[in-house]
């Protein structure tokens, strides 16, 4: 395989050898399927490969930024956490987060009985319009099966423990309907504006696998 | 109201518009998810099949009903999407955790039959 042995004197001056990028294998199944609906919907003028290209550049451009600002004010903003558990999809859309699908979003808020964990155990079904594309963690099996079968375990695992008084719902999504976990606000941040307040806000909280970080923990990144 | 006196094409004879139907099941309900195993992909995951939970929410129906249209047939209909509660005891006979752990799903109602227990 490859050397990889970056010094603290020569940082990245790429003397070792990297993978070539590129793919080497035969397309599968359902790649070839893809690439031969993909022509027919082109050929037949039904959508431009442009759209294609569009629309795989707005599904990279979304990251958990737009949904820690969602959480972040959410916290300040009472009146605005109350009709996003209403109609989650319409609370994005309030702060301009746009839904590009027909996805329905439920925000599940964490309280000091409730703990919320999202999964996708058919497949990885993950609220893409708000937190970009899911971890690999995620749409592996290992998560899937065990997040739904020994919640409990799998939290420990990601460094979270959850006392037997607090109730574990983990939500399964699938067709329809995505989550987001809204986390708790942590101790200490009263003073925070909102900006600082979405830095606590990290990508595994709103899948509710850790906590938001409290202030401290932030300044240690 | 008023009468459809236009002439209707046959085909639409068959397609019941079920917009603002009622809900078959309300919230508190104890429902059980159908037993049924239809070759194919379908969004009720196989470990549910059977298990008995309660209606927590019902979701205003987005769309139609997927796997039938999935098959090229026109489902006509819009039913309801509920979200159901089910002890992860009632899943799991050997669950570590507390009793009041729960899975929450949304299950389509052509999914869903009551519970007669």
């Amino acid at each position: 395989m490859k050397r990889h042995g970056h010094t603290e004197k020569n940082e990245h001056s790429h003397d070792h050898l990297h993978e070539e990028i590129s793919e080497t294998s035969k397309p599968g199944y359902y790649e070839i399927m893809e690439t031969a609906v993909r022509e027919l919907l082109c050929e037949k003028q039904i959508i431009h490969s442009s759209e294609i290209r569009r629309q795989i550049e707005v599904l990279d451009s979304r990251t958990p930024a737009l949904g820690a600002k969602v959480v972040a004010h959410a916290w300040v903003d009472p009146e605005f956490k109350a009709r996003l558990i209403e109609d989650g999809r319409k609370g994005c859309e309030e702060l301009g987060i746009s839904f590009y699908d027909d996805t329905q979003l439920i925000v599940l808020e964490n309280t000091e009985k409730v703990h919320n964990l999202i999964v996708c155990t058919l497949c990885s079904c993950y609220p893409r319009p708000v937190l970009g594309l899911p971890p690999d963690w995620y749409k592996l099996k290992p998560f899937r099966a065990r997040a739904i079968y020994e919640p409990r375990a799998v939290l420990a695992e990601f460094g979270t423990t959850i006392p037997d008084d607090v109730e574990i719902r983990v939500s399964d999504s699938t067709a329809i309907v995505r989550y987001l976990v809204l986390p708790m606000r942590p101790d200490g941040t009263e003073n925070l504006t909102e900006e600082r307040l979405a830095e606590l806000v990290t990508r595994d909280s709103m899948i509710g696998v850790v906590r938001a970080l409290n202030p401290s923990e932030e300044q240690e990144k | 109201m008023s009468l459809i006196t236009q002439k209707v094409p046959i085909y639409l004879l068959d397609v019941a518009s079920a917009l603002n139907e009622r809900p078959a099941f309300a919230v508190g309900d104890s429902v059980r998810v159908v037993v049924r195993f239809p070759v194919g992909h379908y969004r009720v995951p196989i470990y549910l099949r059977g298990k008995t939970g309660i209606v927590e929410s019902i979701i205003a129906s987005p769309a139609v009903d997927n796997e039938t249209e999935g098959f090229g047939q026109n489902a006509g209909s819009k039913l309801h999407y509920y979200r159901i509660a089910i002890p992860m005891t009632e899943i799991w006979h050997d669950y570590v955790g507390a009793p009041t752990d729960s899975v929450r799903i949304e299950i389509y109602e052509t999914w869903l039959e009551e519970d007669s227990k």
